[in-house]
């Protein structure tokens, strides 16, 4: 098995690392290769999309051949899982924050994408997050500058969200921080710079 | 959800964030006009101020924190973090930057210093901060105050790369050292580095004519050995993962895509590239060969084609030429 993290920008090491950690503790043999230019993500098993800059990411993606190749991979039903700015990737339409900086996304789950949905760096937070899928135990999510789906359409299973709340910038509705439609995942916050394995254990599962 | 659980400027988010922007450019910036031009062309990120290295460098005088309108400005025209400078030590500029919603702040050797006997205490904040260092010394140093990230000094403004890739091969020969110490000689390095919190101390009590006692408080509330406990547990984990564990850039002198990548393949995590992109003749072009530079550091003939004809870069200044009280890199210890 291999699996390959998208590598041009962001927290890649980091992914490398966990995605090592989640085959050896579940017993899976392969590698985990990290992904800087085209002609690697043909043959990957599973592909990760980690946290960055999103229009950073998107535009190095673009310009060393890696987009196609990953939209092509979802065609042959190659897991994906994307973490903060690879959730604002992997969705279908973006709000005008997206618009404005013109952007490219995947498309790859049909949902709309709020870049920066919970304010700047000082808004950050840790939370103690349920996944039910991933049993009682609430996940501690890490949220870094990071978005949220608004909404999502009918194919697509929401795995976690926030409800609205009537302070800080979690005011407007609720927002849908995982989603997976298919064989493509998309969680807002960061699993690889924690210890819980769970969502690497949902998303192997899935190969 | 009860909000009482959300949890606001941990140390894992503090240096989370900055994990973000590795393999990355941060490119400054003095108007909105400039930042959409960094963000087109693929920064992580940009800093906000009143006017680059070089030109600080040329016109002299105290240089501060940018006017809050700027930054303002900036902030409302880019959807990627923007960072600002405050002077080292400089508590209240920090305090106002962070009031400002900026995403990092930067304690910078590009900017007067404020307090010359102390850097700001960073774990007071609940945005992170960036700082840089010359050596492993004053990097251990900013992160024990709580730097999430560190950058090396350079010679900023300078457009001579010499001076970031100096300090980058002080620290990674340094860091190749302390792997190798067991924790008694671990300790000593530790003492040694705690030494410079003390000369406020020392200096009042000397003129007071009374000695410097081991319970001394040296910083804030914390005696000389307390400090050396820091330092130690910093350069612990610095032994287990033969790295520093913040994120470490590149700064100070980066003007090509070459020098870029140079740092890189140096084992930096990203560049600040401050005066090269906006003072060379054509800035989009500049900022989008070193973002595709940055990821291709390692293939010489992506190097070779993102540098064709990028016209002038920064004329620049040759930094070992400069006298040491022109040199920025010596402010702050």
């Amino acid at each position: 098995m291999k699996v390959g993290v998208i590598g041009v920008q962001g927290d890649v090491e980091e992914h490398v690392v966990a995605m090592r950690r989640a085959l050896a503790a579940f017993g899976l043999h392969g590698e985990v290769v990290s992904i800087r230019r085209s002609g690697i993500v043909p043959s990957c098993d599973a592909l990760v999309i980690p946290g960055g800059e999103s229009t950073t990411l998107s535009r190095l993606m673009l310009k060393e051949g890696i987009f196609p190749e990953v939209l092509e991979a979802a065609e042959r039903d190659v897991p994906i899982l994307g973490t903060c700015a690879g959730m604002v990737l992997l969705a279908k339409e973006g709000n005008e924050e997206v618009a404005k900086t013109g952007q490219k996304l995947l498309g790859l789950i049909d949902a709309k994408v709020e870049r920066n949905a919970f304010g700047r760096q000082r808004e950050s937070f840790e939370v103690a997050l349920s996944i039910p899928a991933f049993g009682p135990e609430p996940f501690n999510a890490v949220f870094i500058r990071a978005p949220c789906y608004v909404s999502v359409g009918a194919g697509v299973e929401v795995l976690a969200k926030l409800e609205a709340e009537k302070t800080l910038k979690i005011t407007k509705r609720e927002c849908i921080v995982a989603a997976r439609q298919e064989n493509v995942v998309a969680v807002a916050f960061h699993p690889e710079l924690t210890n819980d394995l769970r969502l690497h254990r949902y998303f192997l599962s899935l190969i | 959800m009860e909000l009482s659980r959300l949890r606001h400027g941990t140390e894992l988010l503090k240096r989370g964030f900055a994990k973000m922007q590795k393999g990355g450019v941060i490119m400054d910036v003095t108007r909105a006009e400039q930042a959409i031009i960094a963000e087109q062309a693929g920064a992580v990120a940009v800093m906000a101020l009143q006017a680059v290295p070089a030109d600080i460098r040329a016109s002299g005088g105290v240089a501060r924190m940018a006017d809050p309108a700027k930054i303002v400005e900036i902030i409302e025209a880019v959807t990627i973090p923007v960072m600002a400078k405050c002077r080292i030590g400089h508590y209240t500029e920090a305090k106002i930057l962070e009031a400002l919603g900026v995403d990092m702040i930067d304690e910078s050797e590009v900017l007067t210093p404020a307090d010359t006997y102390f850097h700001v205490d960073k774990r007071d904040f609940t945005v992170p901060f960036v700082c840089g260092a010359r050596s492993l010394g004053e990097a251990v140093r900013r992160i024990w105050e709580g730097a999430a990230m560190i950058r090396t000094k350079g010679e900023a403004g300078t457009g001579d790369v010499a001076e970031a890739i100096r300090h980058m091969r002080l620290m990674n020969e340094a860091i190749a050292i302390v792997t190798k110490l067991d924790d008694d000689a671990l300790m000593d390095v530790a003492r040694r580095y705690a030494e410079p919190y003390k000369r406020l101390a020392e200096e009042v009590r000397a003129e007071l004519g009374m000695p410097l006692t081991e319970d001394t408080p040296v910083f804030r509330e914390y005696t000389l050995l307390e400090v050396a406990e820091g330092l130690f547990e910093v350069l612990k984990e610095i032994k287990e993962l033969g790295r520093l564990p913040v994120v470490n850039f590149a700064a100070g002198g980066v003007a090509t895509p070459a020098d870029a990548a140079r740092m890189m393949s140096l084992g930096a995590d990203g560049v600040f590239v401050g005066s090269g992109i906006f003072k060379s003749e054509n800035p989009e072009k500049m900022a989008k060969a070193i973002v595709e530079a940055v990821n291709n550091y390692d293939r010489p003939e992506v190097l070779a084609e993102v540098s064709k004809g990028l016209g002038e870069p920064m004329r620049g200044l040759e930094a070992r030429k400069l006298l040491e009280k022109e040199m920025l890199q010596v402010r702050g210890w």
